[in-house]
Formats: structure tokens, C-alpha cells, sequence
């Protein structure tokens, strides 16, 4: 029988939802580490009892959590009992130590990045946003963090080193967004297992097909007319979302602060694709697991009203990968909604038909079973979510 | 022997409960019982003070002997009460900190 397994993050812990094939029955187990941040959690696709969890918090900083046995129990890596008992007999406790690679043997020299205001600032590691785990080895796995850059481990979440060619693509002018200067997408492609793309608020789309040594801007065709001295600057501009459909990876969609758009040629150019939306402002975007023209994104009214247009929550759907989208509100609050949705809050399942989730700072989480044309909420009064992932249970 | 009184978090993720008995010899810091408490509990480590620069994290605070020992020098002596045992070493989030 299949099943659906829900990863979620929140502001004051993790919650994980499972149900069967038929996505109607759901249990909510948590909350997990209670009290801190969960940025994002997410499973291994070739080990999914392997997930990994970024815990964070102000007080205590950053911690890094593995489960092996699909989230029943955590630690953090390398501290187990048999951990402690390797060969060199001393416990290490470096699951959460993200220090930038400065050497001159594999690093970019540690230089400043412009702060909102255009002044330059050092480079500080804060917190880790994004997990991503290998394609096709439960221990490797890649971190997203703030201040960005791209750290990669390949002993299961023991240890990291960063991949800092990343910084070498003309980091000093990368700058925050408002939540801060983040590395918050990770694309991986099994068809390509050289070529990644990163997405970074706000400095742009990023790719790699060195398999992360070296990075070259990928944003041609973004344009910020309002947030860029030079509108279609080569790197700055805030990106907030990329995605795309396994089966055609040259195919990329972003959501962008403002602006929705598509690349055909792996990033190289990018083209407008708001269309009639109410508004191109939003976080999430996603693609339909088993059609990839047909694409979602949520509606957000601007950069400063972080909530729905018109009160009104609604997912717009296109199924011709952009231009044209539909609104989709069955079950979805029509009055008085003025929740967000952020970047890592939406998701689509692998079952036939495709179901479609997404969690909202309101402490919501609503899925579809039939591809977005109706909505159940799975559960109303989580904290406010940050990130939503699912595990497919075949 | 020391006794530490960790942050209900902090002991949630090093799994105590209540206060944490160290064996010290000779003079006793912050520092030397920091570097005691995250040898025994290596999950802590980076969660008080940093990994690299060893600084208190901005948000944790240190108090022993009804005293405010956050800005005393890491390398600082801690009080015979603590050395001895009598009274508790408190690492303590910051109010502010959530």
C-alpha cells in the first residue's frame, strides 16, 4: 500500500503527517524538538527512512538532526554511543560546524557582501535554510545557508565543507532579502549528476557543472526595476523559488520577488511567464509531478502585504507552463485570509493523481489529492510553517 | 566535581536530566568547563559558545553565586563555591532570545 509522508517545519518545531494512498485519514505526530526553529526537513530519495533536519535558534544556534528510521528518533550526527566509540576515540560534535572555506587550496578568500544599504559587511554563518540530499547516496547532502553559500556532506551529516566556488561568483555583490541573505534552492538532477543550481535571495539563479567546484551566474532575462540601481544586473536580484520537473531539466521555473518566469535552455535566459496572475509577487513555485508543463505558484499581494490578494487564498495553476493560469479555491478560505506562504512551503506528491500541499504562517496545512482542484486542510493550528516536504511511500 | 545547570533545551538535546556533575582538577574557568561539558556531550558543541572562536553565542549567558559572569573573561577562575561543588555553574538562554 502507498503512503504519503509530509515533513514539516515550523517556527517552534517539526510535525510529521502521514496518510495512505488515498490522502483522506491523516496522523500528525509532534512536535519534534519543541520549541526551535525547523527551517527544513527533508528525506533521503534513496534511503527514505534517512531524513535530515535543520533545528535552529536564536539562543542556541544551529543544530543538525538525522533520523534513520523515517522520524521516530533523531540525533544529531556523529553523536551517537557508536559514534563516540571511533578510531581515534574522541567525539568530534561538528554536525553543526558550517565554517567557510577560506583556504587557498579549495576555498575563495572570506570577503565582505553588500548589506541593504549597499555598505559591505563580513560573511557570518547564521543558520542553515535548506537541506537537499543526494540523489542516489543517503550520506551525501547538501546545506543551503545564511549568510549564503553551499556546504556538502558525504558522512551523513558529520561533518561539512563548503563547495565555495559559489562565493566566486561575484559574491561580494550579493545583498539580504528581508529574511536575510540566504541559500534557500538546491537543484539536483539524476540525468546530470555534474550540473546543480542554486537560487539565493538576493543575489540570483546560480548553476554548476562541475558538480559544485565552479558557479556561474545563470540570469539573463530577470529584471528589478525597482530593487537594482542596474535592472538586469548579472547578479542581486531576489530570487525566491526555482524549480523543475525531473524528466526535463532544462526546463526551470522561478518564482522571483516580483515576476514569474521560465528557461528553456537550463537557465542560460529567462522569459516572463505572469501572465493574467492577480499578482507575480510569491514565494513557492512547483511543478505537477506527472505533467511538467502544468505549474503552481501562490499569489502574494507585494513585497510589503506578505498575504493573499483580496483576502482571498488561491493557488493559481498553468497547464501550459505559464501565461495562462486558472485560480484554484475549492476549500480554500475566500474572506478574511491574510496568510503567507513561504519559499519551502509547497509541495507536490509522486501518487496518480497528484496531490499538492502547502503550509501557511498562519499555522495551516492544506493538501489536494486531485492535482490542486479541491483542498482539505490536514491541519489548522501548527505554529506559523516554514517549510512543507513530502516522501513519497511506494 | 562541578554542577552545571543547563537550559531545558540544551538538556532536551544532550538528554539530562537535571544538573550535570563534571570531575575538574586544579583551576576551574568557564572555559575549562565548557571544554569538560562538550567533550561529555558532544551535540552541544556550537550551541554555547562558538566552534571556532570559542566566544559565548550573543544570546547564552552565564551566572554562578548570584552573579552575572557573562563578561568575565573566559579564562577567569570561577568562585570556590562552584570549584567545590557547593553551589551551581547556570547556563542560561538570554530572555530575549527566542
Amino acid at each position: 500500500m502507498s503512503g504519503v509522508r509530509l515533513l514539516v517545519g515550523t517556527k517552534k518545531g517539526a510535525f510529521i503527517l502521514t496518510s495512505d494512498g488515498k490522502r483522506k485519514q491523516w496522523t500528525v505526530d509532534g512536535p519534534h524538538f519543541g520549541g526551535w526553529e525547523l527551517y527544513h526537513l527533508k528525506g533521503s530519495p534513496a534511503d527514505p527512512n534517512r531524513i535530515y533536519a535543520s533545528q535552529s535558534s536564536s539562543w542556541f544556534g544551529q543544530v543538525i538532526q538525522r533520523s534513520d528510521d523515517g522520524g521516530k528518533t533523531w540525533n544529531p550526527p556523529g553523536t551517537k554511543p557508536e559514534d563516540l566509540m571511533g578510531a581515534d576515540g574522541m567525539p568530534k560534535g561538528e554536525s553543526n560546524m558550517f565554517v567557510y572555506d577560506a583556504s587557498a587550496e579549495t576555498g575563495q578568500p572570506l570577503t565582505t557582501h553588500q548589506h541593504y544599504d549597499g555598505s559591505q559587511r563580513p560573511w557570518e554563518f547564521k543558520r542553515v535554510w535548506h537541506l537537499e540530499p543526494s540523489l542516489t547516496d543517503p550520506d551525501t547532502v547538501y546545506a543551503g545557508v545564511e549568510d549564503a553559500a553551499i556546504f556538502k556532506s558525504t558522512d551523513g551529516g558529520k561533518t561539512w565543507l563548503e563547495l565555495a566556488g559559489l562565493r566566486g561568483a561575484k559574491g561580494p555583490l550579493w545583498q539580504p532579502g528581508a529574511g536575510g541573505m540566504c541559500l534557500h534552492t538546491i537543484l539536483l538532477n539524476c540525468g546530470q549528476p555534474d550540473r546543480m543550481f542554486v537560487a539565493i535571495s538576493a543575489a540570483g539563479a546560480f548553476r554548476s557543472d562541475d558538480a559544485g567546484r565552479t558557479w556561474k551566474p545563470v540570469n539573463k532575462g530577470l529584471v528589478s526595476k525597482y530593487e537594482l540601481p542596474d535592472p538586469d544586473a548579472e547578479v542581486g536580484h531576489c530570487v525566491h523559488c526555482i524549480t523543475m520537473h525531473p524528466a526535463r531539466p532544462n526546463v526551470l521555473f522561478m518564482q522571483k520577488h516580483w515576476n514569474v518566469l521560465r528557461s528553456d535552455d537550463g537557465g542560460a535566459s529567462w522569459r516572463e511567464i505572469s501572465g493574467n496572475l492577480p499578482s507575480d509577487f510569491g514565494f513557492p513555485i512547483a511543478v505537477h509531478a506527472h505533467e511538467p508543463n502544468t505549474v503552481y505558484v501562490v499569489p502574494i499581494k507585494s513585497d510589503s502585504e506578505h498575504y493573499p490578494p483580496e483576502g482571498k487564498l488561491r493557488v493559481y495553476r498553468s497547464k501550459v507552463g505559464g501565461n495562462e493560469w486558472e485560480a484554484l479555491t475549492k476549500g480554500l478560505p475566500q474572506q478574511n485570509c491574510y496568510v503567507n506562504i513561504l519559499r519551502d512551503a509547497m509541495v507536490v506528491d509522486q501518487l496518480d493523481p497528484c496531490g499538492i500541499y502547502f503550509g501557511t504562517t498562519g499555522g495551516q496545512v492544506y493538501g489536494s489529492a486531485d492535482g490542486g482542484d479541491s483542498w482539505t486542510p490536514i491541519v489548522r493550528d501548527l505554529p506559523a510553517v516554514l517549510s512543507v516536504e513530502m516522501q513519497t511511500l511506494l | 566535581m562541578i554542577r552545571v545547570v543547563l537550559p531545558q533545551h540544551l538538556r532536551i538535546l544532550a538528554r539530562v536530566n537535571g544538573e550535570v556533575e563534571l570531575d575538574v582538577t586544579g583551576s576551574v574557568t568557564i572555559d575549562s568547563a565548557l571544554d569538560l561539558l562538550e567533550t561529555r556531550y558532544p551535540m552541544l558543541r556550537g550551541t554555547i559558545r562558538d566552534h571556532v572562536t570559542k566566544c559565548r553565542r550573543p544570546f547564552i549567558r552565564f551566572f554562578a553565586c548570584e552573579r552575572d559572569l557573562s563578561h568575565v573573561a573566559m579564562d577567569t577562575p570561577l568562585p570556590e563555591a562552584v570549584v567545590t561543588g557547593t553551589e551551581p555553574l547556570l547556563i542560561v538562554g538570554a530572555m530575549a532570545g527566542g
